[in-house]
């Protein structure tokens, strides 16, 4: 088992590397490391890294645990993966805009209520239905952040951690003290966590995971190909170059703060099928986490860098280690908050240290390639 | 009467009329609220986060943040529990825990300040870490092994009628408004805020203002945390949480600018007055601390809306007359 996930996980980074360099392979030789190295973009190679870490992760985990290595650890982590990967996303965006949303843990809790209080009191809605329903709710709180940030022009930080306590206080006055139970949920809602996608020998593929693929896949499209997907970039990398380029820099930034609720919202319905017991405090400290995905999976904090990928490699590397840390022993389950404040800022320094100095030097080594031509 | 006039336009004024607007209503819903001993009690109960605030202030004229300030509090108050509890003598813990706050602090100031890190993602990641060190320390029980004398100067007067955190308040704020009215050191502060590269070439040496800065709110926040303990006389590793939202909205209701550089501190100090009051007087007409939560939130974006909408409308209107 170990050995086989060690080959796969080898064999996905030599075709990555092998793919992110394949068209200069054609044009130029390939002579030595540091050839390869500068002809690789800084981003890509941030992500290998990343799944290089992971890897590490999961032998170093699977040597100190008995019994670690197993077809459940996969099930349990991609099942929480599932909510924290597509909140991620939606974070992601935001960050890719210079921005930062705070609120996202609110927006979840109060999806997450207000979609199951609605379910119990009324079993026959429709699946549609209801994950509609959490989306629009989380669009709304989402385009109230948006219409803040972008044009009242209030610092998205300031606004969101505004809106954490708001949306948190609507939920309070909402619930009326009252907790969303189990017992009266749909039966479809309560199995849905429990659907297979595909199955193979108890490792089971979860219909909440491919979710999470297809809308991964989804905005990797979107962000790469689509003009709307580069414009947030460009905003993000240069709002004054953008804006002198006559983008609508305000009108993008408030649209990434609308798909940023509405994600949250679609995690919200994926922890209330989840956990069926829903209080007040649903989906607090999931903001912190998002951020910490995002920072994790080398999306630049200042905006304009990073990739999708980037950002779930993040999110599986922040839930396996809390996963692993929770059946290690040895350590106080307690240390996994510290440890997640460590990983953030380790990764935050490592960008602005190391990474800066590698896109320096592989920028020297490509003009210096290019005047010898 | 120009003068006054005047005077009432600036935000400080603002600050005045809703300061007086809300003392009014206070004291016509609830005859208590203007006895001498509701009004030490507004001060007594949230005298931590006010102190944090008035140093918050050098932080964000310097256009940085900090979030981990309630953290830290939580850590040390822990910490200083963890060390009695393991029978260290209380003035050796004291000091340990103000060097814990200080080593804290030097932490989040050599990221910023050295590596140029934005601020607002080091103190976001040690929001997460002092209170994960602090839950690591504790765990989930609940501390309290404190001696009566030092419970004692929390809970009880001190000098009069005044217990001993709201001098410590007094002297901070007289400390905090002669540095940085009438210092050089305070001149820096908004030099560094306004504009970092024209205080570099001015010849302020930027790094040790901004390691000072953040070393002086590390130790301030363990402080707060250790007369928090003594207030409660036992410490948990949730004491504080969110503390934050409540240090951050008074400091910029004062009419300190997000962006650095802007505002006085008298602004700050009527808006600690406001918020106070506000919190005292949905208390004492039974709101819920949620919903007084909510209204602290929504008072911090206001804070910031009301003076971009100002400029907003100053500015189309200029357009306007220009076109005119």
């Amino acid at each position: 088992m170990l050995n086989a996930m060690v080959a796969l996980s080898i064999i996905v980074i030599v075709v990555g590397v092998y793919f992110s360099v394949r068209k200069k392979i054609n044009s130029v030789k390939v002579n030595n490391i540091s050839n390869l190295l500068h002809r690789l973009r800084p981003e890509t190679l941030r992500e290998l890294i990343l799944l290089l870490l992971i890897l590490l992760v999961v032998i170093f985990f699977s040597i100190v645990i008995d019994h670690y290595l197993n077809a459940r650890l996969f099930n349990r982590v991609s099942t929480s993966v599932a909510i924290i990967g597509i909140l991620a996303i939606g974070q992601a965006l935001v960050v890719l805009t210079r921005n930062i949303d705070l609120s996202v843990g609110a927006v979840v809790g109060f999806t997450a209520y207000f979609v199951g209080q609605q379910l119990s009191q009324n079993n026959e809605m429709t699946p549609l239905v209801a994950i509609c329903m959490a989306i629009g709710i989380g669009a709304l709180m989402g385009s109230f952040n948006g219409f803040l940030v972008a044009f009242c022009r209030i610092p998205a930080i300031i606004v969101t951690l505004g809106t954490m306590a708001l949306f948190r206080t609507l939920l309070v006055e909402y619930s009326d003290a009252q907790t969303v139970l189990t017992v009266n949920l749909p039966q479809w809602l309560l199995e849905l966590p429990r659907i297979n996608v595909v199955s193979y020998e108890g490792l089971h593929f979860r219909l909440v995971v491919a979710v999470m693929c297809v809308v991964v896949i989804l905005f990797h499209l979107i962000l790469r190909y689509t003009s709307f997907g580069r414009k947030i970039y460009a905003v993000g990398s240069n709002p004054e170059a953008a804006a002198n380029s006559g983008f609508q820099s305000r009108k993008i930034i408030f649209i990434t703060f609308v798909m940023c609720g509405a994600l949250a919202g679609l995690t919200g319905f994926m922890y209330l099928a989840r956990f069926g017991n829903i209080t007040v405090v649903a989906g607090s400290g999931l903001e912190l986490k998002s951020v910490a995905a995002v920072v994790v999976g080398g999306i630049n904090i200042f905006g304009g860098s990073g990739s999708i990928f980037g950002a779930t490699l993040g999110a599986v590397m922040i839930d396996l280690l809390e996963n692993s840390l929770i059946r290690w022993l040895q350590i106080s389950e307690f240390w996994r908050d510290a440890m997640l404040g460590m990983l953030i800022l380790c990764s935050v320094a490592t960008d602005s240290v190391v990474m800066k100095r590698f896109r320096k030097y592989r920028l020297k080594k490509i003009t210096q390639k290019e005047e010898k031509l | 009467m120009s003068i006054i006039l005047k005077k009432l336009k600036s935000w400080e004024g603002f600050l005045v009329l809703i300061l007086i607007c809300t003392i009014l209503v206070n004291s016509f819903n609830s005859e208590a609220f203007l006895t001498l001993n509701n009004q030490i009690n507004v001060f007594e109960l949230s005298v931590e986060k006010i102190i944090i605030a008035l140093f918050m202030v050098f932080i964000i004229l310097n256009a940085e943040i900090d979030l981990s300030v309630a953290s830290m509090m939580g850590l040390s108050a822990c910490a200083l529990g963890v060390l009695v509890e393991s029978g260290i003598p209380m003035i050796p813990a004291l000091g340990l825990c103000l060097m814990i706050g200080a080593l804290g602090g030097a932490f989040n100031g050599f990221w910023i300040a050295v590596f140029k890190l934005p601020s607002l993602v080091v103190t976001l990641a040690m929001l997460i870490g002092f209170r994960g060190l602090a839950r690591v320390l504790v765990e989930d029980r609940s501390i309290s092994v404190f001696p009566s004398w030092f419970e004692a100067l929390g809970q009880q007067p001190f000098l009069g009628p005044f217990p001993l955190s709201l001098i410590i308040f007094l002297g901070c704020t007289v400390f905090v408004v002669f540095v940085l009215q009438y210092t050089a050191f305070g001149r820096y502060v908004y030099v560094i805020g306004n504009n970092q590269k024209v205080a570099l070439y001015a010849g302020i040496n930027v790094v040790r203002v901004q390691m000072y800065l953040f070393t002086a709110i590390g130790v301030i926040s363990a402080l707060a945390g250790i007369l928090f303990a003594a207030r409660l006389g036992a410490v948990r590793g949730d004491m504080g949480v969110s503390f934050e939202l409540d240090i951050i909205t008074i400091v910029l209701l004062g009419g300190i600018s997000i962006f650095g550089g802007k505002g006085s501190i008298y602004g700050v100090i009527l808006s600690i007055l406001i918020v106070l009051y506000l919190r005292n007087g949905m208390s004492l007409m039974n709101v819920t601390g949620h919903i007084q939560t909510g209204v602290i939130g929504a008072l911090l974006i206001l804070s910031v809306l009301i003076p971009n909408l100002q400029k907003m409308i100053y500015d189309y209107s200029r357009q306007r007359r220009k076109r005119l």
